[in-house]
């Protein structure tokens, strides 16, 4: 009994320690989406679900016609062919039939769409992604001073010197030196445009794409509600570097991204490893201590 | 459809009195071929030229999974260094911007110079004359010129692949869509030239060969064919050339105004000139939805004659399939900016695409339901065209159902630009149109040649392929769901198992493109004579009522159609 309780605790504790330390990237022989991070992904899995809902059991119908056509009306089994070419009724129930089923597709569709375009008023933070070839810029629109900085793709001989060594949180080809920072729960206007050739701001995680076009200022939002650190990727074709622009969002508490915000005013790089450093190592020492209660 | 039969049963040889009835001295090779006014060698030249496009598109697309297999550059920065003599580091970026070459080169060739050339410019051309009793094209000098407008078209964009095209590397890769700046300032070199003025002529061509049918299909039926008693292949032909007709000179504006913005400083799409880079994407998807229905209604048409033929059974409800196929091309022109959920536009838009994309799923399930109904109660002959024909059915249906997916904006959002994007259109058209072409290969190929290709080796290509394909395109929808993007040249490690899984799936693709050529070959080599009607009863449009292959001018007399 005891045991018992004790090891829903640790679960529990796990799933707590698990979302505080949360890193969403594609997993190996994964068959769906990622998992989401914001209510609108969250909303994006669900119709997702949904539609397959129709169209598989739409495709095993066709497939089971098909079956039954080919056994039951092959030659050896039926030597002569009926002469029907016409069936009104059927004919109007597989046009009206398919109309209904694109309703109940359309209604939760136009509900998705008109949420994802319908940004909460008054955003807490902004944020600007600018598509280079092959880098992202941001800048925040915070205090006197705008911060801005580059985002470029990480180099392995940097991983030490940024304390991103562990390959599993910051993988080949998805980490980056500089992420963006953002605070948990709040809403994060995002504009994105491009300085070159178009590219486009991905994070399949928050349920975003948008293309940075130059010459245009695209707008979107995301209101990330669990921290962690996200991976995206450049989603328009650019140039042979094309695949080595990734986007990187990390979620943090408001009290971290404070301080980071803070420190960034004068040192990037110092805020970046000071954050890197107490995620991180949180993160160890809480997988420490889940072991422990096990 | 209904009683196709013919009055003055008007078969001859080849050799004998066809020539003779015009005095035409007998043509020497160069004749015949190079200066040719006969839609149905104008239409085998087509083939052969589809076939060897087809061979080099597919090429390149082995080359690009060969690559993907495993996570990391494997193979092109050694291409590179081999085709364009780069060394050490300068290898690596030029095999990266030679992979963007590769997917861009493999689509085009593939769509302009494959699917195109073998539906249109060779099915349509050596079929829809006989089919509707016509002696030959409208025009058949414009024919002759169509074709070879075709060729140095194909020429220019393989040159294209070898000159400078962003500095300091070869070849247009910014994708088949082209979208500027990338094509423009982007890519400051000569390839992306080239690669625009190939695509001219193949529109030029293209738009010729339109010109050609909707005359010929208008004009020159045969007497008492209506047009609710053509046969569908003809109606799906004259709908596709009403869409070629119309959506050509679209994109034609679009490159050419892409032409003037790179050579002779104007700035429609730049918008440091006050032009708009979305404006390009507009025009050229006004023209690129229609173009995949251009691919795909052709196939709708072949598909229909090889169920009804098999199955021994008139086609189910013909008036509804035939309007389904003009429903389709109507509202195909409407629904183009489904191709750009993601580039800002607003709200009240996006709902307008969204709804008119679902629309479409509505004829195209007439289609599908009425192509089994023309089976049910059949007497169903399992030959290699058949085959296809139901194979056709069922993966165009996959592909289908993942577009009505795609259609929704707000779930597009996610899989716009990832590889569910490429697993759908490859499965409406690798496994969609490939198919249909493979199954009008077979179906037509004894009528054509005169010989009968082996059933073994026509079944074993069909099942090699479906398992080929189907491993390379299934595990592309997991990679999308997951988040990969499409024209990748390296993936992050997460992605490596299905990329592994897709890329020996194109192996086993290729092995079967292998085998259909053996069997082409094998065919013309024992010479197994046809007859002039293979299929039996349930084959009863006009062609079969010819010789195979058909005298050099068939319907010298007329056929009336009951």
């Amino acid at each position: 009994m005891r045991n018992k309780a004790y090891a829903v605790l640790a679960a529990l504790a796990c799933l707590l320690f698990a979302s505080s330390a949360f890193a969403d990237q594609p997993v190996e022989w994964q068959t769906g989406l990622q998992a989401a991070a914001t209510g609108i992904m969250e909303e994006i899995r669900w119709f997702e679900r949904y539609t397959l809902w129709f169209i598989v059991p739409i495709t095993l119908l066709v497939l089971l016609l098909l079956i039954i056509v080919v056994v039951k009306f092959r030659e050896s089994a039926n030597p002569v062919p009926s002469r029907t070419s016409h069936n009104t009724l059927i004919e109007v129930i597989w046009t009206v039939g398919p109309v209904i089923i694109l309703l109940f597709l359309a209604i939760p569709s136009f509900q998705l769409l008109t949420a994802q375009l319908t940004p909460p008023p008054n955003p807490d933070l902004t944020v600007k992604a600018t598509g280079n070839q092959w880098y992202w810029s941001y800048e925040y629109e915070v205090g006197e001073n705008p911060l801005s900085f580059d985002s470029l793709l990480l180099k392995d001989e940097d991983r030490a010197s940024l304390g991103k060594e562990d390959k599993a949180a910051y993988p080949r080809l998805l980490a980056v030196d500089n992420e963006v920072v953002v605070p948990a729960g709040k809403t994060v206007r995002l504009l994105v445009t491009a300085a070159d050739v178009i590219h486009a701001f991905a994070m399949p995680a928050f349920g975003v794409k948008i293309d940075a076009v130059p010459g245009r200022l695209n707008e979107t939002w995301f209101k990330a509600d669990r921290e962690g650190l996200y991976y995206g990727q450049c989603s328009e074709l650019c140039g042979k570097d094309h695949a080595y622009m990734p986007i990187a969002v990390r979620v943090v508490s408001q009290d971290k991204y404070d301080a980071w915000l803070a420190a960034a005013a004068t040192n990037l790089g110092e805020a970046n490893r000071a954050l890197t450093a107490s995620i991180d190592g949180a993160a160890k020492t809480v997988d420490v201590a889940a072991n422990a209660a096990q | 459809m209904a009683g196709t039969a013919v009055h003055h049963d008007q078969r001859h040889d080849h050799s004998d009195h066809a020539h003779g009835d015009h005095a035409h001295k007998p043509l020497t090779f160069f004749q015949r071929w190079f200066l040719s006014t006969n839609h149905k060698d104008i239409g085998t030249l087509y083939l052969i030229f589809a076939i060897i496009a087809g061979i080099i598109g597919g090429t390149l697309s082995v080359f690009m999974r060969a690559e993907l297999q495993e996570p990391g550059i494997q193979i092109f920065h050694g291409l590179a260094q081999m085709v364009y003599g780069f060394e050490g580091d300068a290898a690596i970026d030029g095999g990266k911007h030679m992979f963007n070459v590769f997917t861009t080169a493999h689509a085009l060739i593939m769509i302009f110079f494959m699917v195109m050339p073998a539906l249109i410019g060779g099915f349509a051309n050596w079929m829809v004359p006989i089919m509707i009793g016509a002696p030959d094209m409208a025009f058949p000098r414009m024919n002759n010129i169509s074709f070879w407008l075709i060729v140095p078209a194909f020429l220019l964009v393989l040159l294209s692949m070898f000159v400078e095209g962003p500095a300091g590397a070869y070849g247009a890769g910014g994708g088949w869509t082209i979208y500027p700046p990338f094509s423009t300032s982007g890519m400051p070199g000569p390839a992306m030239d080239l690669a625009i003025l190939g695509l001219h002529i193949a529109g030029a061509s293209s738009i010729l060969g339109a010109i050609n049918f909707i005359t010929t299909i208008l004009n020159m039926r045969a007497p008492g064919m209506t047009l609710h008693k053509m046969p569908l292949f003809a109606w799906s032909v004259l709908i596709t050339a009403f869409l070629l007709l119309l959506s050509l000179p679209v994109l034609a504006g679009g490159i050419t105004m892409l032409l003037t913005d790179r050579n002779f400083g104007t700035a429609f799409f730049a918008p440091e000139g006050g032009g708009d880079p979305i404006l390009f994407q507009h025009l050229f998807w006004f023209f690129g939805h229609p173009e995949v229905y251009i691919l795909i209604l052709p196939g709708f048409g072949i598909v229909s004659h090889i169920i009804s033929t098999f199955a021994r059974k008139p086609i189910f409800g013909y008036l509804g399939m035939a309007y389904a196929m003009v429903a389709i091309g109507a509202v195909g022109f409407i629904v183009w900016a489904h191709h750009m959920y993601t580039v800002g536009m607003s709200l009240q838009t996006q709902r307008y695409f969204v709804f008119a994309t679902m629309v479409i799923a509505v004829p195209t399930g007439v289609k599908i339901f009425s192509w089994i109904a023309t089976m049910w109660g059949g007497s169903i002959r399992f030959t290699t065209p058949m085959v296809w024909a139901i194979g056709f059915i069922f993966l165009f249906t996959v592909g289908g159902v993942t577009g009505v997916q795609l259609a929704n904006a707000g779930l597009d959002r996610a899989l716009h630009d990832t590889y569910y994007v490429v697993a759908h259109f490859h499965y409406v058209l690798s496994l969609g149109a490939v198919f249909a072409i493979f199954a009008a290969w077979y179906y037509w190929f004894p009528k054509m040649s005169g010989y009968m290709y082996s059933e073994f080796i026509g079944k074993l290509h069909f099942w090699v392929m479906f398992v080929g394909v189907n491993l390379i395109f299934f595990p592309q929808h997991f990679l999308g769901l997951a988040g990969m993007p499409r024209r990748y040249v390296d993936y992050p490690d997460a992605f490596a198992g299905w990329n592994m899984v897709s890329s020996y799936g194109s192996y086993i693709a290729a092995v079967g493109v292998l085998i259909f050529l053996f069997g082409v070959a094998e065919a013309f080599a024992r010479k197994r004579v046809a007859g002039d009607n293979p299929w039996g009863a349930g084959a009863n449009t006009l062609e079969w009522q010819l010789s195979s292959p058909p005298p050099f001018h068939q319907w010298e007399q007329l056929p009336r159609i009951k």
